[in-house]
């Protein structure tokens, strides 16, 4: 039933090696430092790159098999992916652009409404805000109704108002929909507050240490601890 | 003043723009976007005419285009008439000149393409076609219009080529390039001084609009 994968690829400064799962109505948060590898990974299970090894699998459809030699196209495999920046059709209205992969011309103006920037419609995407691209290119995705979503840092580019706006927008629509939804993001505290499970990535491997090294406060080794501790020590005699 | 050559010029410049700008953006496309072996080698074959001598040029067009040439063959034994000294025959060979006119705007305004929007149309499920269509032509108006514009002018403009494979049939293939010339042999200067004046502001028009849309583009 779920968005499965296993693939490994040789990167510029690392090795990718990864295996997860991700469930019907569960939003993943794939979070990590920048350079880790998250977008590669992305791209992978979109189809636009292809790993060296390893199997891509959705319910019953291979999307990716090195040892059979699957792979299926991204034209076929039927995802929404809102990318990190903008990539909305410049030469399209907003509504145009909702539209750009469905013939269901209802189902796209009733996201434009659902995100709240409807009555922007008629406006081409360079005249309109960030965080309104991004919520478009949402209903982009949503529109074709597909059968996984990923979303890229999505709101990475826009100021801390609109982030919040947005991140309440993805919780709605992770109790709304069905299918699963992969989020990346190097916040941590975005990450806490929408995922149902969280997968650290550090150099293109999962790294369930980083989130407590990177979130602890108290150091836990090493002289900054040893020096901690003395202080305390100072204070209590 | 004889308007009929500046009526073939005029005729010969539609026809070389309409048949490029449909022939060259898929070509364009190959070059921008597909790799494959001997690329390089094709592009600089293309763009041989930019580098040659339009008599030159003209020269190979006449032997190909000619009873005894492959091409020539070809048209002769589907039509039973010869290409040479034809209207068609100079619109061909107008085309094949002009191509790369119409291939390095073009080319440059489709590398200039963000990729990532065609990946997006990828993943929104578009072929390789529907995204030619989609999202690569409408994104390059601006330079498909300036090829468009100087394969016209390159064409109004065309001489030896002319000369070469269609001769000076008035009403066929004597252009205005062609008129102006016989004018001058024959010391008409101001039937030349006429026709060469009509040319100048057309030319500079159409030269200050692909400066515009240059702008645009940046």
């Amino acid at each position: 039933m779920a968005l499965r994968v296993c693939i490994k690829k040789k990167l510029n400064y690392f090795d990718l090696d990864i295996n997860f799962s991700c469930f019907p109505e569960e939003l993943l948060a794939m979070i990590g430092p920048s350079g880790s590898g998250k977008t590669s990974i992305i791209r992978m299970i979109a189809g636009l790159e292809t790993p060296d090894e390893g199997r891509i699998s959705y319910r019953d459809e291979v999307w990716f098999d090195s040892s059979q030699k699957i792979y299926v196209a991204p034209q076929k495999r039927r995802l929404g992916y809102v990318f990190q920046d903008y990539t909305l059709f410049p030469h399209l209205t907003l509504r145009e652009n909702a539209a750009f992969a469905t013939r269901d011309l209802k189902r796209a103006d009733d996201l434009l409404e659902m995100f709240g920037i409807s009555h922007l419609r008629d406006r081409k995407p360079n005249r309109v805000s960030g965080g309104e691209r991004q919520r478009c290119a949402i209903c982009q995705a949503l529109a074709r109704n597909p059968r996984a979503l990923l979303l890229d840092e999505p709101f990475s580019a826009l100021d801390f108002m609109n982030r919040r706006k947005l991140r309440e927008d993805v919780k709605l629509l992770r109790d709304e929909m069905t299918f699963p939804i992969i989020y990346v993001t190097h916040d941590i505290q975005e990450a806490f507050s929408l995922a149902d499970e969280i997968l650290p990535v550090v150099e293109g491997k999962i790294d369930k240490g980083w989130l407590q090294r990177s979130i602890s406060s108290t150091p836990s080794t090493g002289a900054p601890a040893k020096a901690a501790h003395a202080t305390w020590l100072t204070l209590a005699l | 003043m004889d308007l009929i050559p500046l009526y073939v010029s005029l005729k010969l410049s539609i026809a070389t723009t309409a048949i490029l700008t449909v022939l060259a953006a898929p070509l364009a496309y190959g070059l921008a976007f597909l790799k494959f072996p001997g690329k390089s080698f094709i592009e600089a074959l293309i763009n041989l005419p930019m580098a040659l001598p339009p008599t030159v040029m003209g020269f190979y067009l006449l032997v190909i285009m000619g009873p005894k040439g492959v091409v020539g063959r070809l048209w002769e034994s589907m039509t039973g008439g010869s290409l040479l000294f034809t209207f068609l025959g100079i619109a061909a060979a107008s085309a094949v000149c002009s191509l790369p006119f119409a291939l390095q705007p073009m080319k440059a305004a489709f590398q200039k393409i963000d990729r990532r929007l065609l990946e997006n149309a990828y993943v929104l499920g578009l072929s390789r076609t529907e995204a030619f269509f989609r999202v690569i032509i409408p994104n390059s108006l601006s330079g498909i219009a300036a090829a468009a514009i100087l394969v016209f002018l390159h064409s109004m403009g065309a001489f030896g080529i002319i000369l070469m494979v269609g001769g000076s049939v008035p009403g066929e293939t004597k252009v205005a390039a062609i008129a102006i010339y016989e004018a001058v042999e024959s010391m008409n200067y101001r039937e030349a001084g006429l026709m060469s004046l009509c040319l100048v502001p057309v030319s500079y028009i159409f030269l200050l609009i692909v400066n515009k849309l240059n702008r645009e583009e940046s």
